[in-house]
C-alpha cells in the first residue's frame, strides 16, 4: 500500500486517544492513501494524477475508533468509531480490511425487542456531507471475521477503509474488552464468503 | 445520539480551554456557562411557578415553590489529569474516595502491564474531562466529573513484575507495629487506583469503567470507599472531622510550600519515580461503641485538642501551636504524656507527612465497622511515616479505640503528558 498522503494534524481528541494508546514513536492517526482509482493498492505513485475533486479519503476522519477484544478462537469481532466527512458531498465507505482478519464486512444491526441480528449493509456506510456516521455496538459496524490472531486488550490494530471512489484511508484502533456487541449473524448461507459455522458470537 | 454527545463534549472542551483551573479551585463548571446557570435557575423558578399555577387550576392547594439552588453547580468542575505530577494528591480532597487495589494475573507480563496502564490512563484522562471512556457503555454517567481524579499507585509486585531492579527500598509492607491487627484481606496489592470526586455516582462509574478495562489483566484485591463532608457543606479548606468527632488533620503539610516539595515530592530515586511520591494507606477501625463511654473532657485529653474547634488544649484556635511544656495549676502537663498530639510530634522536621484520608462506615447484615481510611503521601515512608507510627504504637491513648486492620504501601509515579501513560518511565525508562 502506498501511503503518500498524510492527514493534517488530527483533532485534539483523536490525537489524545491515539497518542495515549500508541507507542510514543507511532503517534500517527491516519495515513491516507488517496489514489485516483479503484487500484488503490497498486504500487504506482498517483500523487500527480490526483483529480481536482476531493477524494473521499481526504475528507474522511475517524474519531475514537476501537475494536472489541477477541481471541482467534472466537473468530469474529468488530470495529467501531465515529466516521466523519469534511467535504460537501456524501462519501460512501464500501469496504474495509485489516491484517488481523481474513474477512471484513460492513454490517448493520436490526433489533426486535432485545434480540439483535446483523447482516451485511447493502451499499456500505454513507457518511453525509459535513456530517458523521457512527459505528457502535447495536448499530452499524465493521465486522472482522476469520481472525488470524488474538486481539488483546490494550493492543492496536490497523484498519484500512475503502471508499466508493476507490480512495482508501488507514487508521489505528485500540483494542478494548467489551461485553456487548453480541448480535447474532443472520446466517443464511448466502454470505458467499465461506464463514458458515462460525456461530453467532463475535 | 453519540454525535450530539460528542458535540457537547467538544463545547465543554472549548469552554475548559479558557476556564480551566488546575487543582480543582473554584472555576466555573466547564461546559456550563454562567448564563446557562442563571437561565437554569430562572427556568427552575418558572417551572415551579407554572406548577403552582397548574395546581391552582386543578383546585389543589398550591405548594410552596422550592428554594432555588443556593450554590452554583459543581458537577462540571474538572481537575486536569495530565501534568508533571498526578492529580489527586495536592487536589483539595473531594467528598468521596474509593481506593481500589488490584493484583496482576500471573500471566500479565511487562507488556501486559504496559497495555493495562495505557488503557487506564486513557480512561482516566477522558473521564477527568467529563467525557466517556472509549467504549463506555454508560457514557451519560461520565458527564458529571465533579472534580474527578484518578491517581495511580504501584505496589511492590507490579514494579518487580516490570523491573526488579527498580523497586525502591521502602516499597513493601511497613514494619510490624504491636498494636496493629492487620487482616491480609486489606493488605499489599500490585496496583492501586485512588478515585476521588465530589459526586459518589461519578466515583462508582469511574471505578466500574476502570475495572472493566483492568479485568483482562488483574483481579480486584480490595476496594475501600470513604467520604468527607459533602461538597458545599462547609467552606473549602475546613479540616475534616473523623467519625469520633475529632478535627483530624490540622497539622498537615501544605501544597505549594518548600516543605511539601521536599517531604512529599522529593523522591529523586529511582529515576522513574522522579516527580512522584508514595502512598501509605491504613484502614484504621474505630471502636465507636467504647468511645461512647468516654466523656468530653477525657476525649479532649486523649487527643490533646478541643473537640469544638480542634484547638490544642494549650490554645484557643485550631492552628495555634501546641505547647507541650504548659502545665496546669497543679503542675501537671496540660497535654498529657499519652495524648495523641504529643506522641505524634517530633523535633525532626523531616518526620512529617501529608494526610488525605477519608472516613468509612460500613454496616452489613452483621456488626458494622467504622473508621478512617488513613492515607498519607510522603517522599519516603520509612523515614517519615514509620518513625511517627512507632511513637504512636509505643504510647498513644487513642490506640485504645483505634486499630489498624489494613495496611499497604504504594509508589505513586509522576504524572504524564498528553500522549503518554502513567508509569511510562518505569516501563520504558
Amino acid at each position: 500500500m502506498t501511503a503518500h498522503r498524510t492527514a493534517p494534524a488530527p483533532r485534539p481528541r483523536s490525537a489524545a486517544l491515539t497518542a495515549a494508546l500508541a507507542s510514543a514513536t507511532a503517534a500517527v492517526t491516519l495515513a491516507l492513501t488517496a489514489c485516483g482509482g479503484p487500484a488503490a493498492e497498486s504500487e504506482q505513485d498517483t500523487t500527480g494524477e490526483a483529480a481536482a475533486e476531493v477524494l473521499a479519503a481526504d475528507a474522511f476522519t475517524v474519531t475514537d475508533p476501537w475494536v472489541k477484544a477477541a481471541t482467534a478462537r472466537e473468530e469474529m469481532t468488530a470495529v467501531f468509531g465515529e466516521l466523519t466527512n469534511a467535504s460537501d458531498t456524501d462519501i460512501t465507505l464500501v469496504a474495509a480490511r485489516t491484517e488481523a482478519a481474513g474477512t471484513v464486512e460492513l454490517h448493520e444491526v436490526s433489533t426486535e425487542g432485545v434480540d439483535s441480528s446483523m447482516r451485511e449493509k447493502e451499499g456500505g456506510f454513507v457518511i453525509p456531507a459535513g456530517g458523521s456516521h457512527t459505528l457502535e455496538p447495536g448499530a452499524d459496524h465493521i465486522m472482522l471475521m476469520d481472525l488470524g490472531q488474538d486481539l488483546e486488550p490494550g493492543a492496536e490494530t490497523a484498519v484500512t477503509v475503502e471508499f466508493a471512489d476507490g480512495s482508501t484511508a488507514t487508521f489505528t484502533a485500540p483494542v478494548k474488552e467489551y461485553a456487548g456487541a453480541n448480535e447474532e449473524y443472520e446466517g443464511d448461507g448466502d454470505r458467499g464468503q465461506g464463514h458458515e459455522g462460525h456461530g453467532g458470537e463475535h | 445520539m453519540r454525535g450530539r454527545r460528542r458535540e457537547r463534549a467538544r463545547e465543554n472542551e472549548r469552554a475548559r480551554e479558557s476556564e480551566h483551573e488546575r487543582g480543582g479551585g473554584r472555576s466555573r463548571p466547564a461546559g456550563f456557562s454562567r448564563r446557562h446557570l442563571l437561565l437554569g435557575g430562572t427556568a427552575a423558578g418558572l417551572g415551579a411557578t407554572a406548577a403552582t399555577a397548574a395546581h391552582g387550576l386543578l383546585g389543589e392547594a398550591p405548594r410552596a415553590a422550592p428554594e432555588p439552588p443556593a450554590t452554583e453547580l459543581n458537577g462540571g468542575l474538572t481537575v486536569a489529569f495530565h501534568g508533571v505530577r498526578q492529580a489527586g494528591v495536592e487536589t483539595p480532597p473531594q467528598a468521596h474516595g474509593t481506593f481500589l487495589a488490584l493484583d496482576l494475573a500471573p500471566e500479565t507480563d511487562a507488556d501486559g502491564v504496559r497495555r493495562l496502564l495505557r488503557l487506564l490512563t486513557d480512561d482516566a484522562s477522558r473521564m477527568s474531562r467529563g467525557e466517556p471512556a472509549l467504549a463506555d457503555s454508560e457514557p451519560e454517567l461520565a458527564a458529571v466529573p465533579a472534580r474527578l481524579t484518578t491517581t495511580f499507585g504501584f505496589g511492590r509486585g507490579l514494579v518487580e513484575r516490570v523491573d526488579p531492579g527498580a523497586v525502591p527500598d521502602w516499597l513493601g509492607p511497613l514494619p510490624e507495629f504491636d498494636h496493629d491487627r492487620l487482616d491480609d484481606a486489606w493488605g499489599e496489592a500490585d496496583l492501586l487506583l485512588q478515585v476521588c470526586a465530589d459526586d459518589p455516582v461519578t466515583v462508582a462509574h469511574t471505578v466500574r469503567m476502570l475495572l472493566k478495562d483492568a479485568r483482562a489483566f488483574a483481579r480486584v484485591r480490595w476496594s475501600q470507599s470513604g467520604f468527607r463532608r459533602a461538597y458545599g457543606s462547609q467552606p473549602a479548606g475546613t479540616t475534616m472531622r473523623n467519625l469520633m468527632g475529632q478535627v483530624d488533620g490540622t497539622v498537615n503539610l501544605v501544597p505549594g510550600t518548600d516543605d511539601f516539595e521536599r517531604l512529599v515530592w522529593g523522591t529523586g530515586e529511582p529515576a522513574w519515580l522522579r516527580g512522584g511520591t508514595s502512598l501509605v494507606l491504613r484502614r484504621i477501625a474505630t471502636d465507636l461503641d467504647t468511645w461512647d463511654e468516654v466523656d468530653r473532657p477525657a476525649r479532649e485529653a486523649v487527643i490533646g485538642r478541643r473537640l469544638d474547634n480542634g484547638a490544642p488544649l494549650t490554645g484557643s484556635a485550631e492552628h495555634d501551636e501546641v505547647d507541650l511544656a504548659a502545665t496546669d495549676a497543679s503542675g501537671l502537663a496540660v497535654i498529657p504524656e499519652f495524648a495523641h498530639v504529643r506522641r505524634a510530634r517530633t523535633d525532626d522536621p523531616d518526620q512529617r507527612i501529608f494526610r488525605r484520608g477519608y472516613n468509612y462506615d460500613q454496616r452489613g447484615a452483621g456488626d458494622g465497622e467504622a473508621g478512617l481510611l488513613f492515607a498519607s503521601f510522603q517522599t519516603d515512608p520509612s523515614r517519615q511515616f514509620t518513625p511517627i507510627q512507632r511513637r504512636l504504637d509505643e504510647l498513644d491513648l487513642l490506640n485504645q479505640w483505634t486499630t489498624a486492620v489494613g495496611s499497604a504501601v504504594f509508589a505513586v509515579p509522576p504524572g504524564c503528558a498528553e500522549g503518554e501513560y502513567v508509569g511510562q518511565a518505569l516501563l520504558e525508562g
